[in-house]
């Protein structure tokens, strides 16, 4: 596994020197920081003047954000600011709350997610998501892997596909022997990346992960964050994270959002989205300053 | 240290000893704990003295007749008179609700919890259900009276009974227990943690497929349990048999009877019999058979109580 | 992966969106028998009930007693003798009830509460027809009898006890549900404040509880009202009732006037409008704990807010 990930950095020549955002000190072996982001990289999802809504609620107003494919995309921000309410807006997990609504549009290689014809079980598909408490089934490992492709009506060699997912969210040493036995009988960090293994077994091309180490032990967190550097390879990834050392090390774009308080609404907004480095470096707006160097929030 | 300052702090000890000391006994509160104890017990010795007495003047009968009070049937004759037709028409009744209430109740607990919208049409179905599970049962006797076995005759099935069969019998009693069904599985379904849908939705599952897949099988316990509990119930209701027309009297037993005619003629059922015995002139069967019936009625609620504990047992690993 | 992504692909398969809509209109469906047996039980009361109320004489409704047989529906009888057995019955089940609840909540040790309580839903599970004998065969003759020497074996005194037996676990287990949701935070307020356990179940826990309590209690007096076999068997007057409020007579209730009119021989048989009778009794019944049970639901729910 620790060989995995050495090839897997070797292979991308991802510089491993500290940006100035290294100060925030990293534990562990390996340090992994946000990589230099290619600008001619496709934009595979276009988040175009988005608005969120919950009932009469105004949660997020108006937010932009160009996500390019193969980068970890990172949206940080304070408490209630929205980021969630946008992550979910992106592969429609919004549609499962009632009250929710959302403007704006969304548009996945071109094509508006919130159209008319859309269905959202399949824009799921194509769009995964790990959330922030691992919630494996309460089955076993290896039929919470095969479920998403099972459903989908996967053709290939499902023994092979569950091997094959597992091994990339770097869990296949550790279950092999007991595919068979209850997820719940994992440890935390283990249930998340097995959450991982059952995202990506049907091959979408954009993960969503929403806080997905912090419910987890230091340790837990830093191979979640080696994994998702090597998921990059594949994937595109957004990322929401309350830790913004987090954010410095493991994305290469990020967003940041603050949240209103006007007329009685919290209403969240974009105020800054650039390159990690950057943004973490030279920040273009006062508030993200005070954000990142903890004056505020 | 002067004297003076020494015995103002043995003062202060008294004094606080005093404060948080035993300070003899609160007796509001000795009354109040003794009541409840009391009022405990007296609920607990009810129970257990209605068992007892029962039993002990059921003891004769089983002394006597061992099992064959079990299997023989309805009989004019005290000495040879047995639950076995009572239980035929029991375990017949029993079946005919759990395959038409427990699949429509199971799916309208579904639909509550996972399908419908949270609107006011909604919470309307939602309080009908709780208002249908408080009518008492003697209404649905009525409803099956008036409705049911008019149509079980309708439909050709009346056979010797004109109607009043376990079909009608059993479609009744469906309907009664149907609420109670609805009301424990939709609990059951409520109970399964919403970041297991939210999981299955994530990687592209219908709406369908997790309630399938993820919620039925997670609730599953839960809503045995409700079911078992609902066949202990329908077996031992009596108020709605009475009303459409179950046999309080003999008649002809069943033995060379086909089973149409089983379903379609006269039938009886277990607490029917505790009830029609209890009445006879024939001394022994009041006074004997009666509790007899009664020890083999509350030995299959127990069963069927047991079954649902130990259901629900196994519903707490998980999560 | 596809390069291109069209709107076609995002488009879902028709058959599973079929499929989907499918499951859902037959889950639908179900939902909505609730509703047509709501529907059915009106229709069968009141055209029944309508046909009786629109022949009948309404002097025979204000008679002495309930003789439906002979042409005598005297009203009041079944109502003055379904609320004397209620009453009884509430007399026995709210001391009884609540104290088991109360105890069962706030002092029974875990270990001890593992089996008293399902002890206590046994007791619920017993059915009224095994009360109803239990009534007329010992409460009768050991307890009223005994009593008041001059009972006779059919009492309303003996079905209102059974009654009570039957309704005091209800009480007994949705009390103590309504008083295990009170916060364990209030407690240790109180507990805090120097009170003890008796101060704290008075004071503190009951009353915030009270809209459960008031539910249960509610809730058991419907049941009460609408218990058949108990009373069927116990208080006798199968064949009619006098109008009396003496708990030491026999009596009929509104459910065992139409027990005994449907079983009276297999047949509801007699004058004319006995048949139409029951289901005007019947829809009275229904109306009445339907009102009961709505209030008992509307307080469940206020409790199941407030925590
Ligand atoms: N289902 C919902 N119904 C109503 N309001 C909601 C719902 N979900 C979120 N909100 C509101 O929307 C706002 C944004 O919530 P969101 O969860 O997106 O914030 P967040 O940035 O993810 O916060 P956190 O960092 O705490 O997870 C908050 O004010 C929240 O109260
Ligand atoms: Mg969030």
């Amino acid at each position: 596994m620790a060989n995995n990930i050495q090839t897997a950095h070797r292979a991308t020549a991802v510089p491993m020197k500290l940006n100035e955002a290294g100060s925030i000190a990293v534990s562990g072996p390996k340090r992994v920081t946000g990589g230099t982001p290619d600008d001619s990289n496709r934009v595979i999802l276009e988040l175009d003047a988005v608005d969120v809504f919950y009932g009469d609620f105004h949660a997020v107003d108006s937010v932009t954000i160009p996500i390019r494919e193969k980068e970890i995309t990172a949206l940080i921000g304070p408490s209630g600011c929205g980021k969630s309410s946008v992550l979910r807006s992106i592969n429609r997990m919004n549609d499962l709350i009632d009250t929710a609504r959302v403007e704006g549009s969304i548009r996945y290689h071109g094509v508006d997610l919130y159209g008319p014809t859309v269905d959202p079980v399949e824009v799921r598909r194509r769009i995964g998501m790990v959330f922030q408490k691992p919630n494996p089934f309460p089955k076993s490992i290896y039929e919470n892997v095969s479920f998403g492709p099972k459903i989908a009506k996967y053709g290939g060699n499902m023994d092979d596909l569950v091997e094959e997912s597992l091994r990339r969210a770097a869990l296949w040493d550790e279950v092999k022997d007991k595919l068979e036995q209850s997820a719940y009988a994992l440890s935390g960090g283990q249930q998340q990346r097995l959450c991982i293994a059952r995202a990506i077994a049907t091959s979408p091309d954009v993960v969503l992960m929403d806080e997905p180490a912090s419910s987890l032990d230091p340790i837990a967190t830093l191979r979640i964050e080696e994994l998702m550097f090597d998921l990059k390879q594949q994937y595109t990834i957004v990322i929401v994270t309350h830790n913004m050392q987090q954010a410095a090390r493991v994305s290469d774009r990020t967003a940041f959002f603050s949240v209103d308080v006007s007329g009685g609404q919290r209403t969240g907004h974009l105020v800054e989205f650039s390159k990690t480095t950057e943004l973490f470096t030279n920040p273009r707006e006062s508030q993200t300053e005070d954000y990142i160097t903890g004056r505020f929030g | 240290m002067t004297a003076a300052t020494k015995r103002r702090e043995e003062e202060t000890k008294r004094q606080v000893e005093r404060a948080i000391g035993r300070s003899g006994i609160d007796w509001t509160s000795v009354w109040f704990s003794g009541a409840l104890v009391v009022l405990l017990l007296t609920t607990l010795s009810i129970l257990l003295v209605l068992i007892a007495d029962i039993l002990m003047k059921a003891w004769p009968t089983f002394q006597e007749r061992g099992i064959t009070f079990v299997t023989d049937g309805l009989s004019l004759n005290p000495a040879t008179a047995g639950v076995f037709t009572a239980i035929v028409g029991s375990v017949m009744i029993a079946t005919i609700v759990a395959v038409i209430s427990f699949p429509i109740g199971i799916a309208a607990a579904v639909w509550l919890e996972e399908y419908a919208p949270n609107n006011r049409f909604t919470q309307f179905v939602d309080t009908t259900v709780r208002n249908l599970a408080g009518v008492p049962s003697i209404v649905y006797g009525l409803l099956g009276l008036a409705i049911f076995v008019p149509l079980v005759r309708a439909l050709g099935l009346g056979g010797s009974s004109d109607g009043k069969n376990v079909l009608a019998a059993g479609i009744t009693m469906a309907v009664l227990v149907l609420p109670i069904v609805v009301i424990t599985a939709a609990e059951a379904v409520r109970a399964v943690p919403y970041s297991i849908r939210e999981a299955g939705f994530g990687v592209g599952a219908t709406q369908w497929e997790v309630i399938r897949s993820h919620v039925v099988p997670s609730a599953l316990p839960g809503i045995l349990t409700g079911t078992v509990l609902t066949l202990a119930r329908a077996i031992g209701e009596t108020a709605p048999l009475l009303v459409i027309g179950v046999a309080t009297g003999y008649f002809a037993p069943a033995g060379d009877a086909t089973l149409a005619d089983q379903i379609t003629g006269p039938y009886t059922a277990l607490p029917v019999v505790v009830f029609s015995w209890s009445r006879q002139t024939q001394a022994e069967f009041a006074n004997t058979l009666a509790p007899a019936a009664i020890i083999v009625l509350l030995a299959v609620l127990f069963i069927l109580n047991g079954a649902a504990i130990w259901l629900r047992n196994r519903t707490e690993k998980k999560w | 992966m596809t390069p291109t992504l069209t709107i076609e692909a995002l488009a879902g398969d028709p058959k599973r969106r079929r499929k989907e809509r499918r499951v859902r209109t037959l889950f639908a469906s179900a939902g909505m028998v609730s509703i047509a047996v709501s529907i059915l039980i009106m229709v069968a009361l009141i055209g029944e009930a309508w046909a009786f109320i629109s022949q009948v004489e309404l002097a025979s409704l204000f008679t002495f007693g309930w003789f439906p047989r002979r042409g005598f529906y005297d009203i009041p009888t079944l109502i003055v003798a379904t609320t004397l057995i209620a009453g009884i019955g509430m007399i026995v089940a709210v001391p009884l009830g609540l104290g088991t609840a109360s105890y069962l909540a706030e002092y029974a040790s875990p270990r001890a509460r593992r089996w008293l309580k399902p002890t206590i839903e046994l007791l619920a599970g017993v059915p009224s027809v095994v009360l109803g004998f239990w009534a007329l065969t010992f409460i009768s003759p050991e307890f009223v009898q005994r009593l008041f020497s001059a009972a006779p074996p059919f009492t309303m005194m003996a079905a209102g006890l059974g009654v009570g037996v039957l309704i005091t676990p209800l009480v007994a287990t949705v009390s103590e549900d309504a008083m295990r949701a009170v916060p364990i935070d209030l407690r240790l307020a109180s507990y805090g404040l120097g009170a003890n356990r008796s101060v704290t179940v008075r004071k503190v826990v009951v009353p915030a509880a009270l809209s459960g309590i008031v539910a249960s209690l509610i809730l058991a007096l419907s049941r009460a009202i609408g218990e058949t076999m108990i009373v069927f068997m116990a208080a006798g007057a199968v064949g009619g009732a006098l109008r009396t409020a003496n708990p030491l007579e026999p009596g009929q209730t509104m459910t065992a006037a139409i027990a005994a009119l449907a079983t009276g021989s297999d047949q509801v048989a007699g004058e004319g409008l006995a048949f139409q009778s029951l289901f005007f009794v019947g829809l009275l019944l229904f109306l009445i704990t339907l009102v009961l049970n709505s209030v008992s639901n509307r307080f469940v729910r206020k409790y199941r807010e407030r925590y």
